[in-house]
């Protein structure tokens, strides 16, 4: 799985770092980064917390088939 | 202007101020958001639109051309605001629209960033540790005045680099504004005029004897596009860190310890799962948000399906967002360990609260160094809590005993 945050749409709650702290952190400003390229499959599950957790649904997730 | 006596009609003549809201909004909000109309009206407080279900909220949060931030408490700013000294001091980037809202709002973020937020959390420990240490061996205390309340604003006082004596003072303009004020326009005016008159105050100190380290002196030395910000630019943030910083976080920490001490179960929970906190945080934020911002229409407009004009102003009730079966299952049930939360507890668009991490940084070590000195708790008599209300809604008695 990648994830990915729309920059125009993420306004910095930080509520994706909160439910998946190794997986989005926090630019300078406090807006959404996404720490790795790919999610390992331990972290899917806190990753789909994150983007379920995201009141500007400015996350996706990409899952691989 | 205002009727005292109680609404009967709460879709078409609510009173946010009104006790019984005061004390419980929840049933009304839940009426006002099944009706066939969920934007609420009143004529009281010189007038007002609420809508009641999150999806609404939020598109008043993001239409920001339509409801602007140009005033943002409910009821009309005093008469002697509009012409008085400070009359161009604002709160930005919160009283800020685009586009000077984008550098209001981007040179002070990196200051509220998780990572610079960080750096606040021993102390604010210690200092929970050192209220608790001041009441623990009585077996009782105020969860709101004795704790909540003394938390943030000495936080505050903190960053601003200004004396912690001050605590008192900040904490009673506070509430003259938004508390008291906000139904009685000379003490809101009257204690604008002291936050403002104090900061002039340590401004000009600050620009004779500068320090490192404090955020006064960092904002008087900030430059956008080569040019030093306006010292009313800096008098704005200050007073927003006091306006905005203060009686809304000691709001949530008091709320959220209100629920503790009547739900054994949760105590418990989080004793076993301490996993559970960060989920706990936010599902104790979404419950209890204590935030209800104001917007004001710039021009006509329909929204969905009311006819709004130039000059009225909407209600954005975060509280009521929150428990909308819409979007949250069983949304009035506290479940600490909720899967799916989008809360807007913080609001949402250009305006999501600046202080987010902050807040929630004072909510978890108040919380979590309560429960570790103080694991067993219960309130001594559940009916003589007391609730402040209308915008910033929280516990201001909360008696609890210790097991």
């Amino acid at each position: 799985m990648r994830v990915s945050v729309d920059a125009d749409k993420c306004h910095g709650h930080q509520m994706c770092a909160i439910a998946a702290p190794q997986v989005f952190g926090s630019d300078d400003y406090g807006n959404a980064v996404v720490l790795v390229d790919a999610v390992p499959s331990d972290l899917e599950a806190s990753a789909r917390r994150a983007e379920a957790n995201c009141p500007e649904r400015a996350i996706t997730l990409h899952d691989e088939g | 202007m205002n009727t005292n006596s109680p609404p009967t009609d709460w879709i078409g003549d609510y009173d946010i101020f009104d006790p019984a809201f005061v004390r419980n909004p929840y049933p009304m909000m839940s009426e006002i958001r099944e009706s066939p109309c969920p934007i609420a009206h009143t004529g009281r407080w010189g007038g007002s639109w609420m809508p009641t279900r999150y999806d609404d909220i939020v598109a008043v949060a993001q239409e920001h051309d339509v409801f602007t931030s140009r005033n943002i408490i409910v009821v009309p700013p005093p008469a002697g605001q509009i012409e008085g000294p400070y009359a161009g001091v604002a709160a930005p980037p919160i009283t800020s629209d685009p586009p000077d809202h984008h550098w209001h709002r981007r040179t002070i973020l990196p200051t509220f960033a998780p990572q610079a937020v960080a750096k606040y959390e021993d102390g604010t420990r210690a200092l929970c540790h050192q209220l608790i240490d001041g009441f623990i061996s009585a077996g009782h205390a105020d969860a709101a005045t004795d704790y909540a309340q003394q938390i943030p604003v000495r936080v505050i006082a903190t960053m601003l680099g200004v004396p912690l004596e001050m605590a008192d003072e900040f904490t009673s303009w506070v509430r003259g504004v938004l508390e008291i004020g906000l139904t009685d326009p000379k003490v809101r005016l009257e204690n604008r005029m002291k936050i403002l008159g104090y900061f002039r105050a340590q401004l000009d100190d600050r620009k004779a004897n500068p320090r490192g380290n404090d955020l006064i002196t960092d904002l008087l030395n900030t430059r956008v596009d080569g040019e030093l910000v306006s010292e009313d630019y800096v008098m704005g943030v200050c007073n927003l860190m006091l306006v905005a910083g203060i009686d809304t976080t000691w709001s949530a920490i008091g709320s959220s310890l209100w629920h503790l001490a009547q739900n054994p179960d949760h105590r418990r929970q989080l004793r076993e799962q301490p996993d559970v906190w960060p989920m706990a945080i936010e599902e104790l934020l979404r419950a209890y948000s204590p935030v209800t911002m104001a917007r004001i229409l710039d021009h006509d407009t329909e929204f969905q399906g009311c006819p709004m004009h130039a000059g009225d102003r909407v209600l954005m009730s975060f509280p009521s967002a929150n428990r909308d079966p819409r979007q949250f299952d069983n949304p009035d049930d506290v479940i600490l360990d909720r899967e799916h939360n989008r809360h807007v507890a913080f609001g949402a668009g250009i305006h999501r609260c600046a202080g987010s991490n902050l807040a929630r940084l004072e909510l978890r070590v108040a919380l979590q160094t309560w429960m570790e000195r103080i694991p067993e708790f219960e309130l001594i008599e559940p009916e003589a809590v007391t609730w402040a209300g209308g915008q910033v809604r929280g516990p201001r008695r909360c008696l609890v005993r210790f097991a």
